[in-house]
């Protein structure tokens, strides 16, 4: 291998301009800024969807459970006299041939033992498929009348889970939960990873062996204690989960940093810094971070998607995100305990996970090559 | 070189001791114990279980009695599985999730290298985006979703390969592909982005303006280089998919030691939670040495000293 | 689709046997709940152990196909007029899997074992109504001295403590099988190992493969061998639920020992009658912490009670895989000849209990406007989960707010059992035998394991009490009756549903009768092509 050619080494001052030129070289690549406009997006409906979706996403409709998609509003047409039935079988009171026309029931109630109580139209009303009940008692005969109501329009156009709440709003605040998991946790696996990895590498030597070791050491432990023991003494917390998520996940990115620059640090331009007297401080930033960057970005958008699934697990076991609130790595867990009887409980989180991986990734790829040194 | 993995091994000893003793002491900080489960024992029947297994011994003395009794080859008994001693059980299940493991591992690597250098070679192409959805799609569906739909489609709706169990080869597939999918994934994202930046590379661009076949220069000089950073990911990947995979082999039912990681945990069955670390441990030391011994021979700018 | 899942069940009944041949129609492929923790009938204390126990072994008692109590190895016995003295006369062709005579003594060594402290038995509480059996169980006196003897080879005796009129039930638990003293004393704990293991079942063990299967062949030493259709039975454990449900699809398995609750909608619709659901012998509840200020107050838990639409859970949540719960004693249970007290509010509708629930916490001065917050814990489960969550739903409309508290079940219970602090906590009782003592008994005040609420009231330990020195079942029952009475008045738990049993019963395995204990042993079962 003495063929080697020989690196040129990226001079010093261009890291003023390293921003600048990646951001220029990624906005003429089409498929990262279409992955930004996607991501961005995704963050908005996020951020702003739970406010302006039409229901809540804890908002629980104990008639409309595990119902299916639909464009059309619930109850649907033939929904309308079984739900109404069931509501007022309740009152225990007769009830005649029940009509439905324009958004509107019309029953006809009678009772053979007592007068009718017009405290009954309410149950129509607590009923989440019907609201302004009114019960009009024929004057001739208080044991006869005529209950009318307005029928509800629920609209659920991902259907609802087990629970009978809106999957649409229920993805809307995931994709909040996830997105910010999905984001702290990387960044704090990136962070804590790359200068581990940098510095272990970099240094080299015994240092180097001690602090490999101790990542062996992380990588043996029992995860799952490792997890009951944060709930029990931090009890649950969203900013606990991301330490403990990243405090695991940046092993990988560690070992995979250490690895690149055991490989650079050999390189020239590594070599005359160090000849000029750079501080190793200065090298590990300006030289060895930066040309590890292409496998770090990567290796996130690899890490991004395993912290959101993670997370079911660690809800599984009680840290992390509890309910009401959800996030896609539950809902999605959630789907495939569900899939054979309501598979549009896995699909449609399934689906928005995917919408956001695949924008990830290319806008990882992107951002990979805008930053890539050696085209600098 | 040969010194080198010498040190590290013996460096695994002080390792391998520090890994057990955390992990014993960070198990027994857990509230709950072996015997706390939905039905609630008996004060007196707790003091029997206790006194039976050495519960009732101060910690320190447990964990001298474990220490001495491993250093003699001996696990222990298991909390749960109780006519069984932990060496036993993992003895009965680590060679099936290792063979499961291995040959994912082999699938993951050779199949990872092909599709991710394929995608490479022909950055930004039909080719380089099919891959790309394929691989995005392997690591956004989990084992979870991926395990019980192959069991779906192939065992109940087609009846070509059995749902469940183990001892057939045709038994074997189905997990293997569940396992190998998000492995396969990673492993072409990775080669493929290292790969173009080592089809860059000087080198590389040298040898080809030299006029050597690109078939030889992309095998033997980007290649090599991009394979880095798939290995560094892959000497940890390998320990834990050697170790088996809870979901798998519960979807797949499975007698491999994966369910133990958090079946054990969750049963605070110590002892055999115990001999997973250890397991694990040694995979984790062994894997990352030939990781480290595979950077010096792959790069010959890597040098230990 | 059945004759496609029976030639593939065939197939994979080979496959998994892995000896072409050996297997034919009559291998009864049987999914169990999980793996068993051990097949030594005086350390189990789990389902799946039971049932292969059950094959294994026979008791002085056994159940028939309806879960009736019937004589297994004791053709008859007798009780004295105290109550207090059972004599076993067992029967002359009883034998172990070797040849060897089944003996009155085998039965004294089994129980002395069980009682050993050292032999660390988890269900030893079950029979300590034999007399001294507690204080042998504590290491307090010798095994010896146990109300256990032998009169002949052939005549067993054993003495109670005080009377125990479900005694007899008792006997049918797994702890009440014979261990072979032979085998125990030259193998020890090895004796539960295939090739050591003798047993005097219809079955005997001949495979045991940690997580993969447990083989079980006929055992033609059995007196009743002859009643005995199947060859060969494999217990499968299935730790997914899911997964025993597509097994049995692709026709791997005859059944299941247990469903998902959220699958049984689309099953019942596929595959109709051999979907198996049948009331349970057990109770899920929320146990309320007495010692919290809020919940102090028995008047707030009525109110509690009341809001909690449990025909919802058991619809919805639970797919009709549960029944609603009036009572904390479940119906259907032995002993209890009037039945559980009925309460009224469970006649009333639901929005009238809502109302009430409200108008009892507003004078409280609980409302919307002015909410509480309570804490519910519970053990990690998707089911759970979703009843929790409905739960809180319905609690809100009264202004009390839940926070919940998520942890694994070893945590959980532990935290129950050290009398940890909580307000809410969940937790289920499957009851070890027929009778309404088992599941009263937990909430007596000095009943610490069990007694999560810390309800502590004397005349509810009184009535306790006297039920246990009553011997007359119909006056026993009368006072269980009122100490159930005062427990649904101060509902230190609140009953949420009765359990079900689960299971998926392939049309081709005969003799599977659905019953409240859930048992089902495979001699009574047979399979046709």
């Amino acid at each position: 291998m003495t063929d080697m050619p020989i690196d040129t080494a990226p001079r010093p001052d261009t890291s003023r301009s390293l921003w600048a030129t990646a951001m220029l070289r990624l906005k003429r690549n089409k498929a990262a800024m279409a992955s930004i406009v996607v991501l961005i997006v995704l963050a908005i409906a996020g951020a702003f969807g739970p406010l302006v979706a039409p229901h809540s996403y804890s908002e629980v409709y104990p008639e409309f459970v595990k119902v299916r998609p639909s464009l059309q509003p619930y109850p649907q047409a033939e929904q309308v006299i079984p739900a109404a039935e069931s509501a007022l079988r309740r009152a225990r009171v007769d009830l005649g041939g029940i009509e439905v026309e324009d958004g509107k029931v019309r029953i006809p109630v009678s009772s053979d033992s007592r007068d009718l109580d017009p405290r009954i139209s309410r149950y129509l009303d607590r009923s989440d498929v019907f609201s302004n009940a009114e019960l009009t008692i024929d004057a001739a005969d208080p044991k006869k009348g005529m209950m009318e109501a307005s029928v509800q329009e629920l609209y659920f156009i991902m259907g609802t889970d087990a629970n009978g709440r809106d999957l649409f709003s229920r993805i809307l605040i995931s994709l909040r939960i996830s997105l910010m998991i999905g984001a702290l946790a990387t960044a704090v696996a990136l962070v804590i990873g790359v200068a581990y990895g940098a510095t272990a590498g970099f240094v080299g030597g015994r240092i180097d062996n001690v602090m490999m070791r101790f990542v062996d050491v992380m990588y043996s432990l029992p995860f799952v204690f490792f997890v009951i023991l944060l709930v029990v003494f931090f009890g649950r917390n969203l900013v606990l989960m991301f330490l403990a998520v990243g405090a695991v996940e940046w092993l990988d990115m560690a070992r995979i940093t250490r690895g690149q620059t055991l490989s650079l640090r050999r390189r020239e331009f590594v070599q005359a810094a160090e000849a000029m007297g750079v501080s190793s401080g200065s090298i590990i930033k300006r030289h060895i971070i930066p040309n590890t960057a292409g496998t770090v970005i990567i290796y996130m958008t690899l890490l991004i998607p395993k912290v959101i699934l993670l997370e079911s697990f660690l809800s599984f076991l009680g840290l992390g995100v509890q309910e009401p609130l959800t996030s896609l790595g539950v809902l999605i867990s959630e789907g495939a305990k569900n899939m054979r009887n309501a598979p549009f409980m896995l699909f449609y989180p399934a689906a928005t996970m995917t919408v956001l991986l695949f924008a990830l990734n290319f806008l990882g790829d992107g951002l990979r090559d805008a930053l890539d040194p050696k085209d600098r | 070189m040969l010194s080198y993995a010498l040190r590290r091994l013996l460096s695994a000893i002080p390792t391998l001791f520090i890994i057990v003793t955390a992990a014993f002491f960070m198990m027994r900080i857990a509230p709950g114990g072996p015997f706390d489960q939905e039905r609630t024992l008996e004060a007196t029947v707790m003091a029997n279980l206790n006194a039976t297994f050495g519960l009732d011994k101060p910690l320190w003395q447990q964990y001298a009695i474990y220490l001495g009794n491993l250093f003699q080859g001996d696990m222990g008994p298991s909390f749960i599985y109780r006519d069984k001693r932990v060496h036993e059980i993992l003895a009965e299940g680590l060679p099936i999730s290792m063979q499961l493991g291995a040959t994912a591992l082999v699938l993951a690597l050779v199949l990872g290298c092909l599709l991710g250098s394929m995608a490479a070679l022909r950055q930004n192409t039909r080719t380089d985006f099919g891959v790309i959805a394929v691989a995005t799609f392997g690591i956004t569906v989990p084992n979870f979703v991926v395990a019980p739909v192959l069991s779906l489609v192939f065992a109940v709706m087609l009846s070509w390969l059995p749902a469940q169990g183990w001892g057939n080869w045709n038994q074997m597939l189905l997990p293997v592909i569940a396992l190998a999918l998000p492995q396969v994934a990673v492993v072409t994202r990775l080669i493929r982005g290292s790969m173009i930046e080592a089809l860059r590379s000087d080198h590389v661009r040298t040898a080809r303006a030299y006029g050597l076949p690109a078939r030889m220069v992309v095998v033997k000089h980007a290649l090599r280089a991009a394979i880095l950073p798939a290995i560094s990911y892959l000497g940890p990947a390998a320990a834990a998919l050697l170790t088996g995979s809870i979901v798998v082999e519960q979807v797949f039912n499975l007698p491999g030691i994966g369910r133990y990681f958090v079946q054990g945990a969750l049963n605070r069955d110590y002892t055999l939670v115990m001999g997973t670390v250890v397991i694990v441990a040694i995979f984790v030391v062994v894997f990352n040495l030939i990781v480290d011994l595979l950077y010096a021979v792959l790069d010959p700018r890597v040098r230990y000293d | 689709m059945f004759h496609r899942t029976m030639k593939s069940a065939l197939l994979s009944a080979t496959i998994v046997a892995g000896m072409a041949g050996a297997a034919s129609a009559a291998t009864y492929m049987r999914g169990n709940d999980g793996n068993p923790e051990t097949l030594d009938q005086h350390k189990t204390s789990t389902v799946a152990e039971a049932n292969i126990l059950r094959d294994l072994y026979e008791g002085l008692v056994v159940y028939t196909p309806s879960a009736e109590v019937a004589p297994g190895v004791a053709e008859e016995w007798e009780v004295s007029d105290d109550g207090l003295t059972y004599t076993f006369k067992l029967r002359e062709d009883a034998m172990w899997s070797n040849g060897d005579p089944v003996t009155a003594q085998d039965f004294v060594y089994s129980l002395q074992r069980i009682m050993k402290p050292e032999t660390g038995a988890k269900y030893a509480n079950i029979l300590y109504p034999i007399e001294n059996a507690e204080a042998v169980n504590k290491g307090e006196a010798e095994p010896e001295s146990m109300g256990v003897t032998a009169v002949d080879d052939k005549t067993l005796e054993i003495k109670l403590g005080q009377p125990t009129p479900f005694f007899i039930e008792l006997l049918t638990h797994q702890t009440g099988l014979p261990v072979h003293p032979a085998s125990v004393e030259e193998h020890g704990a090895d004796f539960v190992q295939p090739g050591k293991m003798v047993s005097n079942g219809a079955f005997v063990l001949d495979a045991n493969i940690l997580n993969d299967k447990i083989v079980l062949k006929k055992n033609e030493n059995f007196h009743g061998a002859d009643d005995v259709a199947l060859d060969m039975v494999n217990y499968l454990p299935f730790e997914d639920r899911a997964t025993c449900v597509r097994a049995w699809e692709a026709g791997e398995v005859h059944s299941c020992s247990d469903l998902p609750a959220e699958d049984i909608a689309r099953l019942k619709d596929e595959h109709g009658d051999a979907v198996r659901v049948a009331p349970y012998l057990g109770t899920y509840y929320y146990a309320l912490n007495h010692e919290d200020e809020f919940l102090a107050d028995p008047e707030v838990r009525q109110a509690l009670s009341m809001a909690i639409d449990r025909v919802f859970l058991a619809e919805e949540i639970f797919q009709g895989t549960m029944v609603p719960a009036e009572s904390f004693v479940p119906p259907g249970i032995g002993n209890y000849s009037g039945g559980s007290p009925e309460i009224e509010y469970f006649g009333m509708s639901m929005l009238d209990r809502e109302d009430k629930a409200a108008e009892i916490l507003e004078a409280k001065g609980v409302s919307p406007d002015s909410p509480v917050t309570i804490e519910l814990m519970y053990n990690t489960s998707e089911n759970h989960k979703n009843a929790a969550t409905a739960i809180a739903d319905m609690w809100s409309n009264l202004g009390v707010n839940v926070e919940f508290n998520v942890r694994d079940a070893s945590a959980h219970y532990a935290h129950l059992r050290d009398r940890g602090d909580f307000d809410v906590a969940r937790a289920g009782w499957i009851g070890d035998y027929s009778d309404p003592q088992n599941f009263l008994f937990m909430v007596e005040s000095d009943n610490d394991g069990f007694n999560y609420a810390r309800y502590d009231n004397a005349e509810y330990d009184q009535l306790m009490d006297e039920a246990a020195a009553e011997t007359d079942l119909e006056k026993r029952s009368e006072i269980l009756k009122k100490a159930e009475a005062l427990f649904m008045r101060d509902l230190p738990f609140i009953p949420l549903l009765y359990y079900s049993s689960r299971s998926l019963v392939s049309p081709n395995l005969s003799g599977w009768e659905d019953n409240i204990q859930n048992v089902h042993a495979s001699r009574y079962l047979s399979l046709s092509e």
